[in-house]
């Protein structure tokens, strides 16, 4: 297979075959979550759930005091490369295109270079987050393969990224093609790993917000 | 439709383009140095570097137009001219259909171009001292003639 | 064609002196020609004399499943001087579009050359060859397949000129009706030196000529075959509009404000970042221009199966197909799904709950 061949390929049926695997496996997931209902709270409601339950889903975004005191290094980084990854992804004019064909819609882009920087530091951070993990007694403990196969698919879009836009090594279309394909490999194992954070964080911090409104409490 | 009313086109951007108008001028300044403190000529090929149009442009209007201007017709005009920096000369070859098929900026005493070559003086002499001998023969011969008379 | 032996015994600077060409004529020649051949200006001497010392190796030209595009690239290059120099200077023994002779007469002359300069020819070739069907594409009879075996036997090396015959080009596109593959998939044992381009820019083609004229050698090539002089780069690493794309400005369709202003074309399908060519450097038409200067997104014609390659309009970080429609039916077919596992998962629990015996003091005192 030539290199433009394997190229037309992970753009056209590689990348039917991954998005059918991602978005069918997370709707199925979150459905699932959802279908599981909960258990009725025979306690008379003290607040609205429904209304503290969506504003947790915000206010959650920022950590508190004592837990931002407890896990600095942690939060600290963990905001580094999440900014980072939505940057380099929804912020780059190619990647944006992307989003439009699919979504069609699309928003301004950044320019390259700076694109190009937060890659950089969005790849020392999660480096950095491996190895107090690997050092760390209990993360080490904790940690399981889910946890460093979702670290390996997050970062491996992010280093051919880079390889591909400064053309290292081979030439531009296999360079290309495989970071297609290790976006695809991250579609594929998405939704049956932690990843699927980024869709269940939703319902999580929903339901904080709603069972401590319903309580009566602050959330 | 006159020409007011076609669309008006600009794909003249600006002179910062590329950024290699200034770059260019330096690698100048750095020959011109080095052929006065060492007497080494160099050559710069303006067709090597990526320009964006209207750069050439830029760079020629910057170097302006000397004293000497020669015009060579060989293969085709050459144009070679010393810029208003002496030592610096700009040679442009045109093909016979006046395209441009080659620029240097050679930084140099006197381009090599211009020189007589020794091959082309060889075979001058020797066309010359044909004809010299020839036009003797027919002097002798007219000679011979007359005093055949 | 006729043979003229008497310039093929002379060399290439006796050839040219006894055209009237004087020695100062022909370094504007090498001078030409090393900006060309991208050499460095300090290199004209060495070109000089080389060339001045230059055997002029014979050529056959075999055009096959073709669209004589490069053969008409190269004749109607605007250097014409220079590459009707380049051409005096090598001795075309067989081509179909500018030979004088035609048929019996010139394969003669095609069988002639071979047998006169085994094993130092250089063969040409241009246009694919059909393996679906030899009678595709014959010439005199003899299939292409058949042709490009024999003449390909005593030859020094071979440069393929034109995607088609480096890669297949548009005969081998989707479906490849005639089974078109390139020289390098027949050809396996001699020097192959591909030069694609639909068509290839012509001091390409002549620059490899040259070279091989100069040094007597193969340039250095890419892992295509591409001498590395013309292809080492890639169309986006030497566009003009590079700083646009940097910037993120780019021109959204054919007419909008930003294609007046030259903005880079990667929306509009542009195959810059992934083609490897000297259009940005070298351009057109004697350095004219090229298609992004024009306003056209680069079709990335010197790349294999560039033909296939998604469109020539959409972006490279586009898909090819139609996702929205997958993700929709993905997404509806997950939702079912999840439901479906979920309420089943409901059904059970309801069903336990249901089947659940209260356990009373007689079950136990029993």
């Amino acid at each position: 297979m030539t290199e433009t061949e394997l190229l037309t390929w992970v753009r056209g049926p590689g990348f039917q075959i991954a998005t059918i695997i991602f978005v069918l496996g997370i709707m199925l997931r979150l459905f699932e979550i959802i279908m599981l209902g909960r258990k009725a709270n025979l306690a008379e409601a003290k607040g609205p759930e429904m209304s503290s339950g969506v504003r947790t889903i915000f206010t959650r975004t920022l950590p508190d005091a004592s837990t931002f005191k407890r896990s600095t290094f942690t939060i600290t980084t963990g905001y580094i490369f999440h900014i980072g990854l939505f940057v380099v992804i929804f912020l780059y004019a190619p990647h944006i295109l992307l989003f439009k064909a699919v979504l069609g819609i699309s928003w301004p882009a950044l320019p390259s270079t700076v694109i190009d920087a937060t890659a950089v530091i969005t790849i020392i951070t999660l480096v950095i987050v491996l190895v107090h993990r690997l050092k760390d007694p209990v993360k080490r403990f904790l940690s399981n393969f889910d946890d460093y196969l979702g670290w390996f698919v997050t970062i491996l879009p992010l280093v051919t990224g880079y390889i591909a836009f400064h053309r290292v090594g081979m030439s531009a279309p296999a360079l290309i093609a495989i970071h297609i394909l290790s976006v695809e490999l991250l579609m594929i194992v998405f939704p049956f790993t932690k990843l699927m954070h980024m869709f269940t964080l939703v319902l999580a911090r929903w339901y904080n917000g709603a069972i401590s409104g319903y309580r009566g409490v602050q959330s | 439709m006159n020409e007011a009313d076609l669309p008006q086109f600009n794909i003249q951007i600006g002179n910062e383009l590329t950024w290699n108008v200034k770059p260019i001028l330096h690698e100048i300044r750095h020959g011109l140095r080095k052929l006065l403190e060492t007497g080494e000529s160099s050559i710069i090929d303006l067709r090597s570097i990526p320009l964006a149009p209207g750069e050439e442009e830029t760079i020629i209007d910057t170097l302006g137009c000397g004293e000497v201007h020669a015009k060579l017709n060989a293969l085709g005009p050459s144009e070679i001219y010393e810029t208003r920096f002496a030592g610096v000369w700009l040679i442009t070859h045109f093909n016979e259909e006046s395209s441009i098929i080659s620029r240097f900026i050679e930084i140099t005493v006197f381009p090599d171009i211009l020189k007589s070559q020794s091959d082309d003086m060889t075979f001058a002499l020797d066309l010359l001292e044909n004809e010299l001998d020839d036009g003797a023969e027919s002097d002798k011969t007219e000679l011979h003639a007359e005093t055949n008379t | 064609m006729t043979k003229d032996l008497s310039r093929k015994d002379k060399t290439l600077g006796e050839a040219l002196r006894s055209q009237g060409i004087s020695r100062r004529s022909f370094l504007k020649f090498c001078a030409a020609t090393a900006s060309m051949m991208a050499l460095p200006p300090s290199m004209i001497p060495t070109i000089a004399h080389a060339l001045e010392k230059a055997r002029r190796p014979s050529v056959i030209w075999l055009s096959f499943q073709e669209c004589t595009g490069c053969t008409e690239s190269l004749t109607r290059a605007h250097t014409a001087t220079i590459e009707s120099l380049i051409f005096d200077s090598i001795s075309l023994d067989y081509h179909h579009t500018l030979q004088a002779a035609a048929g019996h007469a010139a394969e003669a002359a095609r069988e002639a050359a071979m047998e006169e300069n085994d094993g130092q020819y250089l063969v040409v070739v241009d246009g694919s060859i059909p393996l679906g069907n030899p009678g595709y594409s014959t010439i005199a009879g003899i299939s292409n397949y058949d042709m490009l075996i024999d003449t390909a036997k005593g030859a020094a090396a071979i440069i393929t000129v034109g995607t088609c015959a480096a890669f297949g080009g548009i005969p081998h596109a989707k479906p490849n009706p005639t089974g078109a593959v390139s020289v390098s998939d027949i050809i396996k044992d001699k020097p192959i030196i591909n030069v694609p381009g639909c068509p290839p820019i012509p001091v390409v083609i002549t620059g490899v000529l040259t070279h091989f004229l100069t040094f007597g050698t193969i340039p250095d090539l890419d892992n295509l075959g591409r001498p590395k002089t013309f292809y080492g780069q890639s169309i986006h690493d030497r566009c003009y509009r590079r700083p646009f794309y940097d910037k993120g400005l780019f021109a959204e369709t054919f007419d909008d404000e930003g294609a007046r202003k030259g903005w880079c074309l990667y929306k509009l399908g542009c195959k810059g970042p992934t083609t490897y060519n000297a259009c940005a450097t070298t351009k057109w038409n004697g350095g004219v221009s090229f298609p992004i200067e024009a306003g056209h997104p680069c079709l990335g014609c010197s790349e294999p199966d560039f033909w296939d390659g998604g469109g020539f309009y959409k972006a490279i970080s586009m898909p090819t197909e139609n996702i929205t429609k997958t993700a929709i039916y993905a997404a509806a077919a997950g939702a079912a799904a999840g439901i479906a596992i979920g309420a089943t998962g409901r059904m059970k629990k309801a069903g336990a709950r249901k089947a659940h015996q209260k356990v009373t003091i007689d079950d136990l005192e029993k």
